[in-house]
């Protein structure tokens, strides 16, 4: 098992219950969608399974490890596995390209390394490499803050990459690209991570996209789980129950057609 | 209505502390312009003309320049490094009790000026230019140290946990995350406190701390008025050099 | 067979910047620390450490006698009057030099939104003397005027005045400067003398402006008076001089406790007539 939540539940520390009653379990490799109307608690659960917050209540088990437990260098080594994936990469403005993906590895390079590499990249090459899948390898000396937000996104994926991360987590990763970029990146995501046999774990807001490119999809509402389905189960009536919003006249998404991926339709978004 | 009378008052007040100031000080400024001190006043601004250009006294002189600009450069640098450890401190970055305790720290260098800092520092390291150097260090450490914490608190804490997320050190995540935003602007800071310092390292010499203060004061004392003039102009010369210098700088960082 | 080229590490186009700023820097650095006689080890050297353990043991306790007490109130009196006159004095002569050299009154500047040459040139002049003026360290001055008419606070008042004459000269003509150009613009062209388009078209725009930056130059001058003390001017300045010259540690911590609550009190007080004036 390479995720497995146990009757997790998150409380926040302003009382606002995110997640409740969870039972999940992502074997290593498996590529999965998180889908699920805003509020739904994409987010919190993101962050829970990226250390970021600790369950109030459940078991949490990552990578065979309990984030509970740990602490310090333990707690260090079990995050420099996880990739998070940011919908906006935060990449300080004046920082060069090849920096910002060195900066994957900190969790696993020394200090003085670290400190040497910021002055002169000492892994350019891989920084490089990290930049190829993304065509992106000519902005290798550029400043960030001279690059469009697509481009940043792009630099936030290599970065991950070059964490060479076991799990990688992905919070609305195209949500500010046009449509040909977002299907491009994400199918360049899930090919990566098929061939690295990475585990992907990605929140998306465009329903059409993550059914084309995730084989399992799980659907989140008011912090539970609605359903957990292969991509090719998941019907209409789930979506319906799954964005129903009583405040609104009804407007559910559309399945998209088998043969769809046309590029020119702007994807449908739930009301 | 209310606003004007308001500060019709507080206007009356400053005016009463104006007359109060100069009553206090008995300054007899009719006395000054009376004609016979005029005149006294005239020959001695006339004595400083023409100023010395011997080149023995020009080799003084650029010796003392030197010293001076030594002082405050390195004076300057020793309280950027301080006072960038001290700001990680004074911006809360390791607790609540070392922030308010450096913040005092702070408060209590950068209110004692140079100058008394100057005279404190050649009773602790004898008279010479080490003494101005660590006295400008104390004054400016300061002053930068809560510049830079300012700026450390309106930097975005984004980047910096993100790498720590992903399994970053704190010391490897502030260098990569938040210095980069951070050390444009501490850079300008300090060029911006090299043009106070080379100002004020001219003048520590006037309680020993070395440069051309110490000339000034040596060649006023012995009354050899045209020397001190050619020390004034150098003066003059050096800090237009370096204003002239950390401005330039300031806009290539820019 | 694989080219190799394309695969080749990539070439830092920083690198070199930076490795030649880090030898200059080492090259400037090493004559830097000679110069300065940079010994930390003299600050821990048997005798230094003597006579200034000697001393800070003499600041505990702090002098509070009566006679010292009033000593210390008509010095700390003495150097804030010596600020507000000197800063008044400053004043006399910064308001007519920065009129004189701001572009803001320009005539011929209306026709095509620059002064004409000529008229600029005979606005350096004015330029120049504000720059000559705050060159020149106050202190310096100071000491030239306690020569030129004997020890005590006349010397700092002349000082102050000569110095911030040229702070405040060149920051009102930038005030000027930065302000809406356009109501004395209209008043220029409609034929007004150049002080009434001042006083109606830039005056009103700018006074809160000015209010705030004289008023934290006056708080820069209660620090300029202690300070110029030091070379004889009176004040609080002239009494820590000597009692650091008579090793009297007790009187050096009350007067550095005086100055903290002195600077601290002239803070507080600019800040509030900021806020209530401007």
């Amino acid at each position: 098992m390479s995720i497995r939540l146990d009757g997790v539940g998150l409380t926040h520390a302003n009382g606002y219950q995110a997640l409740q009653q969870i039972d999940l379990s992502i074997v290593s490799g498996e590529r999965v969608a998180i889908i699920g109307p805003s509020g739904a608690g994409k987010t919190s659960l993101l962050r829970l399974l990226g250390t970021g917050l600790m369950p109030s209540a459940g078991q949490l088990q990552l990578l065979g490890e309990q984030p509970a437990t740990l602490r310090g260098r333990a707690l260090r080594r079990l995050r420099a596995r996880i990739g998070l994936i940011h919908q906006s990469p935060p990449l300080p403005p004046r920082q060069r390209v090849v920096t910002a993906v060195l900066a994957g590895r900190l969790g696993q390079w020394s200090l003085l390394r670290a400190l040497v590499s910021l002055c002169y990249p000492l892994d350019a090459a891989g920084a490089r490499a990290a930049l190829e899948p993304l065509d992106l390898e000519d902005k290798l000396f550029t400043r960030c803050d001279q690059l469009s937000g697509g481009q940043l996104q792009r630099v936030g994926i290599a970065r991950v990459l070059y964490q060479q991360a076991d799990l990688l987590l992905a919070d609305e990763p195209v949500s500010a690209m046009d449509p040909v970029l977002a299907e491009h990146t994400l199918g360049l995501l899930s090919q990566l991570a098929e061939r690295r046999k990475l585990t992907l774990v990605a929140s998306l807001h465009a329903v059409d996209l993550a059914l084309r490119h995730f084989p399992r999809v799980i659907g989140l509402r008011d912090g539970r789980v609605l359903f957990d389905l292969p991509a090719a189960e998941v019907s209409q009536t789930h979506l319906a129950q799954l964005y129903v919003n009583d405040s609104l006249t009804g407007h559910t998404p559309p399945l998209p057609s088998a043969e769809s991926a046309q590029a020119e339709q702007a994807p449908r978004r739930c009301t | 209505m209310k606003r004007h009378i308001e500060a019709l008052f507080w206007l009356t007040l400053v005016g009463a502390a104006l007359v109060w100031s100069f009553n206090w000080l008995q300054l007899d400024l009719v006395r000054l312009l009376r004609q016979d001190s005029l005149q006294q006043m005239g020959s001695y601004a006339g004595s400083f003309f023409p100023p010395d250009t011997s080149p023995t006294w020009l080799r003084q002189i650029f010796k003392g320049a030197l010293e001076t600009l030594a002082i405050s450069a390195i004076g300057t640098l020793l309280a950027a490094l301080a006072g960038a450890a001290l700001s990680l401190l004074a911006a809360g970055r390791l607790g609540m009790l070392a922030k308010d305790m450096s913040r005092l720290l702070l408060n209590a260098l950068r209110s004692v000026p140079e100058l008394v800092w100057a005279a404190l520092m050649v009773l602790a390291a004898g008279l010479g230019p080490f003494a101005g150097t660590l006295a400008l260090a104390l004054h400016t450490t300061g002053v930068l140290g809560r510049l830079f914490a300012e700026a450390l608190e309106n930097t975005p804490p984004g980047p910096a946990l993100a790498l720590r997320q992903a399994g970053a050190g704190p010391v490897a995540a502030f260098c990569y995350g938040t210095l980069p935003g951070v050390l444009t602007q501490w850079l300008s800071y300090t060029l911006y406190r090299w043009e106070n310092n080379i100002r004020m390292a001219a003048v520590l010499g006037f309680v020993g701390a070395g440069g051309l203060g110490q000339m000034l004061y040596f060649t006023l004392s012995l009354f050899q008025q045209s020397r001190a003039a050619s020390v004034i102009l150098a003066m003059l010369v050096l800090v237009l050099l370096v204003d002239a210098l950390s401005a330039w700088l300031r806009n290539r960082l820019g | 067979m694989h080219l190799s080229r394309a695969k080749a590490d990539p070439r830092d186009p920083a690198a070199l910047p930076r490795l030649l700023l880090t030898v200059l820097a080492i090259v400037l650095l090493w004559p830097g620390l000679v110069l300065t006689e940079f010994k930390p080890a003299t600050l821990v050297e048997s005798r230094n450490l003597d006579v200034f353990a000697r001393f800070l043991a003499g600041f505990w306790p702090p002098d509070l006698s009566s006679d010292f007490l009033r000593l210390l109130g008509r010095a700390t009196l003495e150097t804030l009057a010596m600020a507000t006159a000197g800063l008044a004095l400053a004043l006399l002569l910064a308001v007519p030099l920065s009129l004189l050299c701001s572009r803001a009154l320009s005539v011929s500047a209306l026709l095509t939104g620059r002064p004409a040459w000529l008229a600029d040139m005979l606005r350096y002049p004015a330029r120049l003397l504000l720059i000559l003026l705050r060159s020149i360290p106050e202190i310096v001055w100071a000491l030239l005027f306690v020569r030129a008419v004997g020890l005590g606070p006349t010397a700092g008042v002349l000082a102050i005045a000569i110095t911030y004459s040229g702070m405040l000269g060149k920051v009102y003509a930038e005030i000027y400067e930065s302000v809406d150009q356009r109501p004395a613009r209209a008043l220029l062209q409609a034929g007004s003398s150049r002080l009434a388009a001042f006083c109606y078209g830039i005056l009103p725009t700018a006074a809160q402006e000015l209010t705030s930056y004289t008023l934290y130059r006056w708080e820069c001058a209660v620090r300029a008076s202690v300070i110029m003390g030091f070379v004889g001017a009176g004040g609080l300045g002239q009494m820590i001089d000597l009692s650091i010259r008579m090793f009297a540690g007790g009187e050096v911590v009350t007067i550095l406790l005086t100055f903290l609550l002195l600077v601290l009190a002239a803070d507080q007080l600019s800040s509030l007539l900021r806020r209530r004036l401007a």
